[in-house]
């Protein structure tokens, strides 16, 4: 099956996701799609599986124009996904799993699915066992199942989005001689990815994704500095330079630490992090930097290993420590986590200072006029843009804290904003405070940082003083070169 | 002014779809609705007696809708309120059989009234502990113990506090009447309870949107997550939400006691446990309109005694109607919700 | 105890479950697809009420039972509109319902207390019932005890031998992932809250035209409907179990009875209490079972763990939440 997008367009809201975005898969091949986080992959792959509607555009199926705008309908026509997040049915059985559906054989006996589920399982050399519980396998497992479900229903287009994160690596293994082997058989295969060695691998073209739109097409084989290029912005020029190196006491120790979380995980982490420094978690989103933050804030906890935190061990611990030494976290999605909808700028202020109604007000007009908030004390959190919560937040953070912990602060921030945001944490903490973010921006990374540690599936796989960075080796660091 | 514009609004729609359904049902069993309503009010207001007898249902009514508040305000369902009431009866009523022959009534009184709502609460507290160490959500273990609850007043009436000789559905010995509930001459309710009731009105309302506990308690409901960034513990103001809720549906159950029937009846709650979350859902989980629904509720209640006499209608109508509001409440604020989200 | 009264206290259990048997099983359809419908309490009043009056007036069981089956059909409408597709708390809807529904059918049924009305008679199957013992147990009861335990099989079936019932545990489960299966959630799940709906419908006709026959204020099923949803929790969400845990329950009430003459003090009402105790313990095992500690304890001890597994049932895991699918 061929396919074709043209000028796929869709906005949430005020926000466009894709602005036009052209894309054409030919029959019988693996093509790549990559992109950073945020670049629109998954927004676009669910569109192509009516999952969502577009916004504008049109969808050609070998060159017939196609509409159709849910799931059913699209894989009536022969398009499957492999979601990231397995949509799959835990308690149930694998056979059941590999059952459901409007979209399945209309034979449904179950004699006939088991026989079918097998033979299935032999084709690609995937073990599963149709009694068995989902809720045992590994996620690895649950998308082998998932993998053989599509190809039962004989879907022509197979879409795998992120299909590698968390699985082992003969699990990989098997997976990819499956993807070739069915290409061979003449379906088409779209996969996307942040790891270009999986790209490079397997593909025969690939598109890249930034910001919504498409940046460039490559044939294979693939110059990865190309790609590379194509998904990030360019390295700044003067990116690169050398600032003292903090030589502080040790504030923030992880001595070995593990933990469960993300969709990776973090696997035995062990660091130590100084007083005036500011380090960068640098790493595709969900490769263990926002566990990090959580667990040095002490919202998690370690499944192994331990946290000290100004010298003090965060295990069994919960956040009240961490704040009380003067550790804060600033998370990213801030209206979720932390922000409280329905509440005021004044309100904030009570709840963070603890203090009463008047001091707050005080303290809220204080911080509009010094963080150049676009509101009143009594603006709802939720109507502020979110450059200005940003700002809110920054706002809230304690005078004497010592330790500031950010995941994306500037994440959905225009660049004035983003600028003002660094200049603030600088002339702040550069002095008598640490800093510790998480970006999934590399040049804002080698703008700010002194340091930079680089996280790839839950690991941290290089830390570089700011000095020792070469902007491209961390670029295939994080996608696993 | 746009809220106020829109309250009325909503309370206009659901006054004109509940109302009609009414009138219908009414019609259906070959009933004037215009006589029905008159008999509602007549039965009401109609006379100090009337009306005196309206706020004795309106007095442990409020205080329990008040209590939900507290506990919906961190986000919890406090469906357990109906058995909090009940054991606080049962505090009440433990004490004041103590205090029969003390040489302070008034003192036995305001005793028992503590126990009553020191029982609510423990109750509530066992509620909140199951949710909050268990993981029982607290629509099921408030209900379970709502008839374990029911059990245990069962079991006492007939058992331990059963009437010399014979054990009955009517109830335990009534208590003297020094330690009733004080009365002012020609009064049918106690102006001392009245007083309680509108103190806890006050107080609620300075606590919940003045004062830095009510805050915290609703950053709580409105996001658990984000409030341990600020150094709050969700647990502890969970259980304390719970814990005041039980505490002032005790204080229902005590009125109950020592103020109305002045002893212990297996009905003891008269379900206004059960009630008082309906006039909660009907505010839309606001303080202002709960004193003015509670007094609706109370009056359909009391007005709806005489329709068996008058008109040979069951005096359930006065639950009809209120479900009816209730439901059309629902209605109306998810239509209003369905419309926001389209526009959005 | 004699064989004989042994025999009536166990055609006593059986019947006393039925209709409990009927509702508990309706409820556990509902939840299973992931709505809850809190309103039982109030929809088995009414629906008992609705029936007696029908089949009254028109002196057809049939019609009885069918307009009962309707009422509760409908109010679980109430309960499915309001909540999954406006979007309000299913339990807010359900417990202004049960409220509600318990004095419409006072107010309704007002004119029809305590009327002498038509009542299924014991139905002996030929030869089965004279079997020694068994034969008066089983064969020997109203005809809906025998279709409440043919309803056991047939939901158990249902759900786990035929593919809507795969659909249907599917959709309670991850409404998302069938909905990108090409399953319409929403739609799934008012059906089954109709269906669910019309079971318990049809479970408060059995009371009003067999098992506690007629019509008054009160009733004496108020309280039942609660019951059965403590069942549906007790018995881990599998019909079997439920069924079970209904007859257990009918078990109770009915050695209850007895037992008063050994402890008079003690009013029957306080064995009605045991459902509910039973509920919040079965909640709570449940989740300690997921706890890690717990666990790890566990896998040392596999009899143990076995056990467990046995006695916990998960509940649906997108019970009580609404499905809005991202457009």
């Amino acid at each position: 099956m061929q396919i074709e997008l043209q000028q796929i367009q869709k906005s949430f809201g005020r926000v466009d996701v894709l602005k036009g975005v052209d894309l054409k898969v030919e029959a019988g091949t693996i093509h790549g799609l990559v992109g950073e986080n945020g670049a629109g992959k998954s927004t676009l792959m669910k569109i192509l599986t009516g999952y969502l509607s577009r916004s504008g555009g049109s969808i050609l199926i070998d060159g017939q124009e196609a509409n159709y705008n849910d799931p059913a309908a699209a894989a009536k026509l022969g398009i499957g996904m492999l979601y990231q997040e397995p949509q799959d049915f835990p308690p149930l059985t694998v056979l059941d799993n590999f059952i459901v559906g409007r979209d399945n054989h209309p034979d449904n006996r179950r004699e006939w699915q088991q026989r079918r589920l097998d033979e299935l399982s032999d084709q690609v050399r995937f073990q599963l066992r149709g009694d068995d519980l989902l809720e045992r396998l590994t996620v690895g497992e649950r998308q082998q199942l998932e993998f053989l479900r599509l190809l039962g229903r004989d879907a022509k287009l197979l879409i795998l989005d992120e299909p590698t994160t968390g699985i082992s690596d003969r699990q990989k293994e098997r997976l990819f001689a499956a993807l070739q082997q069915i290409r061979d058989q003449g379906r088409t295969i779209l996969l996307v990815s942040h790891k270009l060695e999986e790209i490079a691998a397997l593909c025969s073209r690939v598109t890249v994704l930034r910001h919504g739109m498409v940046t460039g097409e490559e044939c294979a084989p693939f110059h990865i500095p190309r790609l590379l290029e194509l998904m990030f912005d360019k390295a700044p020029v003067n990116s690169v330079q050398n600032r003292p190196q903090a030589t502080g006491k040790a504030l923030l120790t992880f001595e070995n630490i593990s933990a469960n979380g993300e969709r990776t995980g973090l696997n035995a982490c062990s660091c130590t992090i100084h007083r005036g420094e500011i380090v960068g978690l640098a790493g595709l989103s969900g490769s263990g930097q926002g566990l990090f933050l959580r667990l040095a804030a002490a919202l998690k906890r370690p499944l192994e290993g331990q946290i000290r935190f100004h010298g003090t061990t965060l295990n069994g611990r919960d956040h009240r420590t961490v704040k009380r030494l003067g550790g804060c976290f600033l998370p990213a999605n801030r209206l979720e986590e932390g922000l409280i909808a329905g509440f005021t700028l004044v309100d904030h202020f009570t709840l963070a200072m603890s203090c009463s109604e008047s001091t707050a007000r005080v303290a809220a007009s204080a911080a509009i006029k010094k963080f150049n908030i676009r509101g009143t004390p009594d603006t709802l959190v939720e109507s502020l843009s979110g450059g200005n919560q940003q700002r809110l937040l920054l706002a809230l953070i304690p005078e004497d804290a010592n330790l500031v912990l950010l995941e994306n602060p500037t994440r959905g921030l225009d660049l004035a904003s983003a600028e003002w945001v660094w200049s603030y944490l600088r002339s702040q903490y550069s002095s008598r405070g640490t800093v510790v973010f998480s970006s999934a921006e590399l040049e804002e990374m080698l703008e700010v940082a002194d340091r930079i540690l680089v996280f790839f599936d839950g690991r941290v796989v290089r830390d570089l003083p700011i000095g020792q960075v070469v902007y491209r080796d961390v670029a295939a660091a994080m996608t696993g070169y | 002014m746009q809220n106020l514009k829109q309250h009325l609004i909503d309370t206009l729609l659901i006054l004109a779809i509940a109302g009609p359904f009414t009138s219908l049902l009414l019609a259906l069993v070959g009933a004037s609705p215009a006589d029905a309503f008159g008999h509602l009010f007549s039965g009401s207001f109609g006379s100090w007696s009337k009306f005196s007898r309206v706020l004795n249902v309106w007095i442990p009514l409020t205080l329990c809708s008040l209590g939900l508040l507290y506990a919906f305000r961190s986000g919890l369902w406090n469906i357990g309120v109906e058995g909090q009431l009940v054991l606080g009866a049962v505090g009440t009523a433990g004490v004041l059989r103590l205090g029969v022959d003390a040489a302070s009534p008034l003192l036995v009184l305001m005793l028992a009234l503590l126990a009553g709502a020191l029982l609510g609460s423990l109750w509530a507290l066992l509620a909140g502990w199951l949710k909050i160490k268990g993981g029982v959500h607290e629509i099921f273990a408030g209900l379970g113990l709502n008839f374990v609850a029911m059990g245990i007043i069962l079991w006492l009436i007939f058992g331990p506090w059963k009437r010399p000789g014979i054990a009955s559905m009517s109830g335990t010995e009534p208590f003297p009447r020094e330690l009733w509930f004080p009365m002012l001459e020609g009064w049918r309710v106690s102006p001392f309870a009245l007083a309680l009731a509108l103190a806890a009105i006050v107080i609620t309302a300075w606590v919940l949107n003045h004062s830095r506990f009510g805050l915290n308690l609703k950053a709580v409901g409105h996001n658990p997550r984000a409030v341990l960034l600020y150094g709050l513990s969700p647990q502890t103001y969970l259980l304390t939400a719970i814990i005041i809720s039980g505490a002032l549906a005790g204080l229902a159950g005590g009125v109950q006691v020592s103020a109305i029937y002045h002893r212990l009846i297996p009905a003891i709650s008269s379900g206004y446990g059960y009630l008082s979350l309906l006039v909660v859902m009907l505010a839309n989980f606001r303080l202002l309109p709960i004193p003015l629904i509670a007094l609706f509720f109370a009056a359909l209640n009391v007005g709806s005694i005489q329709l068996p006499m008058m008109m040979q209608l069951d005096s359930s109508l006065a639950g009809v109607i209120q479900g009816a509001c209730v439901l059309s409440a629902l209605l109306v604020f998810g239509l209003r919700r369905l419309k926001k989200g389209a526009d959005g | 105890m004699n064989n004989l009264s042994l025999t009536l206290l166990l055609a006593g259990v059986l019947a006393t479950a039925a209709p409990l048997i009927i509702a508990a099983l309706g409820e556990t359809l509902t939840e299973k697809a992931g709505v809850i419908n809190l309103s039982l309490d109030g929809s088995l009043l009414l629906s008992a009420m609705v029936g007696f009056m029908a089949a009254y007036e028109s002196g057809s069981f049939t019609l009885g039972f069918a307009a009962a089956a309707v009422t509760g059909a409908v109010i679980a409408a109430l309960v499915g509109i309001f909540g999954i597709y406006l979007g309000q708390l299913q339990v807010a809807v359900g417990f202004a319902l049960t409220l509600m529904c318990k004095d419409l059918a006072y107010f309704l049924g007002n004119p029809y207390a305590r009327l002498q009305g038509p009542q299924l008679l014991s139905l002996e199957l030929p030869w089965l019932s004279d079997i020694p013992l068994l034969g008066p147990v089983l064969f020997r009861q109203p005809l809906v005890v025998y279709l409440s335990l043919l309803l056991i099989a047939l939901v158990w079936w249902y759900l786990y031998r035929t593919g809507r019932g795969l659909e249907l545990r599917a959709v309670g489960e991850n409404p998302e992932a069938a909905y990108t299966r090409g399953i319409d959630p929403r739609r799934k799940q008012l059906l089954y809250t109709l269906v669910g709906g019309a079971l318990v419908g049809a479970a408060g006709a059995a009371f009003s035209l067999g098992i506690k026959p007629g019509w008054g204020r009160p009733q004496g099923i108020e309280g039942i409907g609660w019951i059965a949803l403590a069942i549906v929790i007790f018995g881990g969400w599998h019909p079997v179990k439920v069924a079970l845990g209904a007859l257990l329950f009918a078990f109770l009430q009915v050695i209850g009875i007895s037992l008063q003459g050994v402890w008079p003090s003690i009013p029957a009402q306080v064995f009605q209490v045991a459902p509910f105790p039973m509920m919040i313990l079965a909640l709570l095992l449940l989740n300690l079972a997921q706890r890690e500690t717990f666990r790890h304890a566990l896998q040392r001890r596999p009899g143990l763990a076995l056990l467990v597994r046995r006695l916990q049932g998960a509940p649906p895991r997108a019970l009580g939440q609404n499905f809005k699918p991202d457009r």
